[in-house]
C-alpha cells in the first residue's frame, strides 16, 4: 500500500492563464475536497486539518461570492446501472460542488441491478439502497425515458456538461455464429434473463420449455442461474420479484433436465463457488457430474491459487465422494437434474422434422492445449449430439456503439479509452462494462467507476476540464427534449413506480411485482 | 454477531444502527478500532463491543468508499479487510460462507476477512486494520503519465 501518499497528491500542477476567480476556483476545489476529507476521517485527523483551514475558509467565501457560476462543474452520466450510479457516487463524494444528472433509457433505473440479477439473490440488489440515497443528494438528479443518441445526442450532452461519462452497459449478446442458431428454441440467456426478469423489450420472449431436455451454452454465472430458474422448486420461485408471465410459464415447463456445456474442462469454469454451492443444493434436484472428468483434478489443483482450489475441489467433492445419508436420499427423490459436459463446441443446431424447431444439438469434442485460464480447446474431429429443446447461448453479453461520433472497438466491444478517459474526445469518460467488457460482479463495476471518476476529478483539478466555461447543464437538455416531445421520468416519479410495483407484489406474497410495459409505467405517472 | 442473509431493505445505516444499537446500553465499553484507507490515511473509531467491523464504517460514516455493498448478507466483497497475524489468528472461525465471498475479493491475503462477519471484542482494543488497495489503485500507480495501449 501506498501509506501516507494521497492519490491526491500525485495530480500534476497545470497552471492556466485566468483571472482570480479562476485560480481562487482551484484553490477552492482543493481545499474544499481536503475538508470533506478531513470531516469523513476521525476526530484526531480532523481538527489538524480544520485548524489550518479557518483562514482558507474566510478566502473560499470570498472567492465563491465572485464566482459561484464559474466553480460547478455539470457532469453527466449516461447510464443508471452501477457503473453509472457508483461513477456519480463517487463525484459527488470527492467534489463539494459537482452537479451529477443521470440519463437512463428507460423509465425505471438501476439496469443489471434490477433486470440481470437473479430473482432468488435479493441481497444483491441491496445495492440499490445506496443508490437511491445518491439520487437523492441535492446536486443529483436522475431522468429516465431518455434514449442518448435519438432524444439527445452526446455532441448536446457535450455542450450541457463539461465532463459525460458514458456508462451504458452491454446490451447485446455475443451469437454463436453456427447453423440453425435462429431457430425456435434457440435463445440468448441473456434475453431470457430480460424475459424472467421483465425487461420490456424481452417480455414477448415466449420461450418454448415443453421439452425435456434443456442445453445452456457456456459455464459462467449467468449459465447457473438461467440453469436454477429452469430447475427452481415453484414454491421458492413464486415468493421472488419474478414476473407474474414468466412465474407462470415456468409452472408448465416440462423442462427436467438442465446440461451446462463448455468448450473446455472443469478447471477452466467461469462460474464462482456460492453459485456453485447453491446449485448443488438446490432443492428437488440432483447433479449429474461424471467422475471420469473430475479424476486426479484434487492433486492439480493443490498449489493453485485458493479461489480456483475450492471451486474444484467442491466439483471433485460433488462428482467423487458418497453423499451422506440427507443428501444421498434428497438426491434419490428429485426429479429433476442438472449436470455439466466439458470439452464440447456448438457445431450446429439441429432442426426438427418441421424444420423450424430445434430439437439437438450437434457438438465438437474438444482438447486441451495448455492450461489453467489460458487453456484452448481445440477439436479433435470428433462428433457428439445431444438431443434438447431448448438452448440457451450464454456465451457473453456485448456492448453496442451509441453514436457513429464517439470511438468504439467493435472486436472488443469496448470504447478505447485509457483510465476511463475515451481515446482522442476530452470531456469523455466511460465506465463498467462499455469501458472494460462484459464480465465481473458488482465490486468490479464499482472499483472501475471510481478510477473513471478520478479520472473525472483529475482533470477537473488540473484544468482539462474547463470550467471558466459556464456550462447549462439539464437546463438545455430539457428545452431540446421538449422540443421533440420527450418526457423526462424523474426519481420521484421512479418512486412511484416502485411503490406500486410493491404494492402488487405484497398481494402476491412477492417484494414486488414488476411492471414491464414502458407504457404502463408511463401511465402511472401521467405522462 | 454473524450477520447472514437479509432481503433488500432500509437503508444500510438504518437497519444496521438498529441491530447494534438495541444489544447495549450507552454505558459499554468503547474499543479503538484504526482503519488504514487505501490512500494511507489512519481513520479512528470507538467502536462498541460486539459490533462488525461494517457496522463501525457504516455507524460512524467512516470514508471507505464502497464499504459493505451488499449489507452485511454474504453477497459481496467489498468490505473486505486485512488484519494483523496475530490478530488474525484470534478471529474466530471463518464459515465457508465467507471464504466464497472472500475468494472473490482483490488483493486476498493470508490474513484477509469480510468486514461484516467480524465482531469487536474488548481485547482487539487498538486493533489496525488495512482496507485492501483494489485493482483500479495499482494499475494507476503504474500509469502515471503514460497511456495505456
Amino acid at each position: 500500500a501506498d501509506a501516507g501518499r494521497s492519490r491526491f497528491a500525485a495530480r500534476p500542477r497545470v497552471s492556466r492563464a485566468g483571472g482570480v476567480a479562476v485560480e481562487a476556483e482551484r484553490l477552492v476545489s482543493s481545499v474544499w475536497v481536503l475538508l470533506a476529507r478531513s470531516r469523513s476521517m476521525g476526530s484526531r485527523c480532523g481538527r489538524v486539518c480544520w485548524k489550518w483551514g479557518s483562514p482558507l475558509r474566510r478566502l473560499t467565501g470570498f472567492s465563491r461570492l465572485l464566482s459561484t457560476a464559474v466553480l460547478a462543474p455539470q457532469i453527466c452520466v449516461v447510464g443508471s446501472g452501477p457503473a453509472g450510479f457508483y461513477t456519480a457516487q463517487h463525484l459527488l463524494k470527492h467534489h463539494r460542488l459537482a452537479r451529477v444528472d443521470i440519463y437512463e433509457k428507460l423509465p425505471v433505473p438501476f439496469g443489471l441491478v434490477r433486470f440481470g440479477v437473479a430473482p432468488d439473490h435479493p441481497e444483491v440488489k441491496n445495492v440499490i439502497n445506496t443508490f437511491t440515497q445518491t439520487a437523492h443528494s441535492d446536486r443529483c438528479s436522475y431522468y429516465g425515458n431518455i434514449t442518448i443518441g435519438k432524444d439527445v445526442t452526446v455532441k448536446e450532452l457535450q455542450r450541457a456538461y463539461h465532463a459525460v461519462v458514458l456508462s451504458y452497459g452491454a446490451e447485446d449478446n455475443r451469437i454463436l455464429g453456427i447453423p440453425g442458431e435462429n431457430l425456435s428454441g434457440v435463445y440468448s440467456a441473456r434475453a431470457f434473463v430480460g424475459w424472467y426478469n421483465g425487461l420490456p423489450e424481452n417480455r414477448d420472449l415466449k420461450p418454448d420449455l415443453s421439452s425435456e431436455t434443456a442445453v445452456v451454452l457456456g459455464q459462467g454465472n449467468v449459465a447457473l442461474d438461467v440453469a436454477r430458474v429452469l430447475l427452481s422448486p415453484l414454491d421458492i420461485l413464486g415468493k421472488t420479484d419474478i414476473t407474474e408471465g414468466s412465474l407462470a410459464a415456468i409452472a408448465c415447463s416440462k423442462i427436467k433436465r438442465v446440461w451446462l456445456v463448455g468448450r473446455r474442462g472443469p478447471l477452466q469454469v467461469a462460474f464462482t463457488i456460492k453459485e456453485l454451492r447453491e446449485m448443488i443444493n438446490l432443492p428437488g434436484t440432483r447433479p449429474l457430474l461424471d467422475p471420469a472428468d473430475f479424476t486426479g483434478l484434487g492433486d492439480v489443483v493443490k498449489d493453485v491459487p485458493r479461489p480456483r482450489k475450492r471451486l474444484t475441489e467442491l466439483m471433485v467433492k460433488s462428482a467423487l465422494e458418497k453423499p451422506g445419508e440427507k443428501e444421498a436420499s434428497r438426491w434419490a427423490a428429485a426429479t429433476k437434474e442438472w449436470g455439466l459436459k466439458f470439452q464440447r463446441s456448438p457445431l450446429e443446431v439441429l432442426p426438427a422434422a418441421d424444420g423450424k424447431q430445434a430439437r439437438g444439438i450437434r457438438m465438437a469434442v474438444t482438447r486441451l492445449e495448455g492450461s489453467g485460464e489460458s487453456a484452448r480447446a481445440v477439436p479433435t474431429g470428433e462428433v457428439e449430439e445431444l438431443e434438447c429443446g431448448l438452448i440457451l447461448s450464454s456465451i457473453g453479453y456485448r456492448s453496442l456503439p451509441l453514436d457513429s461520433l464517439i470511438p468504439f472497438d467493435p472486436k472488443l466491444g469496448i470504447i478505447p479509452n485509457s483510465l476511463g478517459r475515451v481515446q482522442g474526445t476530452p470531456g469523455l469518460y466511460c465506465s463498467g462494462w462499455v469501458k472494460r467488457g462484459p464480465t465481473g460482479v458488482i465490486i468490479t463495476t464499482m472499483n472501475d467507476s471510481f478510477d473513471t471518476a478520478q479520472s473525472v476529478l483529475e482533470d477537473l483539478q488540473s484544468g482539462v476540464l474547463d470550467l471558466s466555461n459556464t456550462k447549462e447543464g439539464f437546463k438545455s437538455v430539457r428545452s431540446i427534449l421538449h422540443s421533440r416531445g420527450v418526457h423526462p421520468v424523474t426519481f420521484s416519479d421512479w418512486e412511484t413506480i416502485d411503490a406500486a410495483e410493491v404494492a402488487r407484489g405484497k398481494l402476491a406474497g412477492k417484494p414486488r411485482e414488476k411492471i414491464v410495459d414502458p407504457q404502463e409505467m408511463l401511465q402511472l405517472i401521467s405522462h | 454477531c454473524r450477520r447472514s442473509r437479509g432481503t433488500g431493505g432500509p437503508p444500510a445505516a438504518a437497519q444496521l444502527a438498529l441491530t447494534s444499537c438495541n444489544l447495549f446500553d450507552s454505558s459499554a465499553d468503547r474499543v479503538t478500532v484504526h482503519f488504514i484507507n487505501r490512500d494511507g490515511e489512519r481513520l479512528t473509531a470507538m467502536a462498541k463491543e460486539g459490533e462488525s467491523l461494517l457496522e463501525v464504517v457504516v455507524n460512524q460514516n467512516l470514508g471507505i468508499d464502497g464499504f459493505g455493498a451488499c449489507e452485511g448478507t454474504l453477497a459481496c466483497s467489498t468490505c473486505h479487510l486485512i488484519f494483523e497475524e496475530d490478530v488474525f489468528q484470534k478471529l474466530d472461525a471463518i464459515t465457508d460462507e465467507e471464504l466464497d465471498m472472500l475468494d472473490l475479493a482483490y488483493g486476498l491475503t493470508d490474513t484477509s476477512r469480510l468486514g461484516c462477519q467480524v465482531c469487536v471484542k474488548k481485547v482487539m482494543d487498538g486493533l489496525t486494520v488495512q482496507v485492501p488497495m483494489e485493482v483500479a489503485d495499482m494499475r494507476r500507480g503504474l500509469e502515471v503519465g503514460k497511456q495505456s495501449k
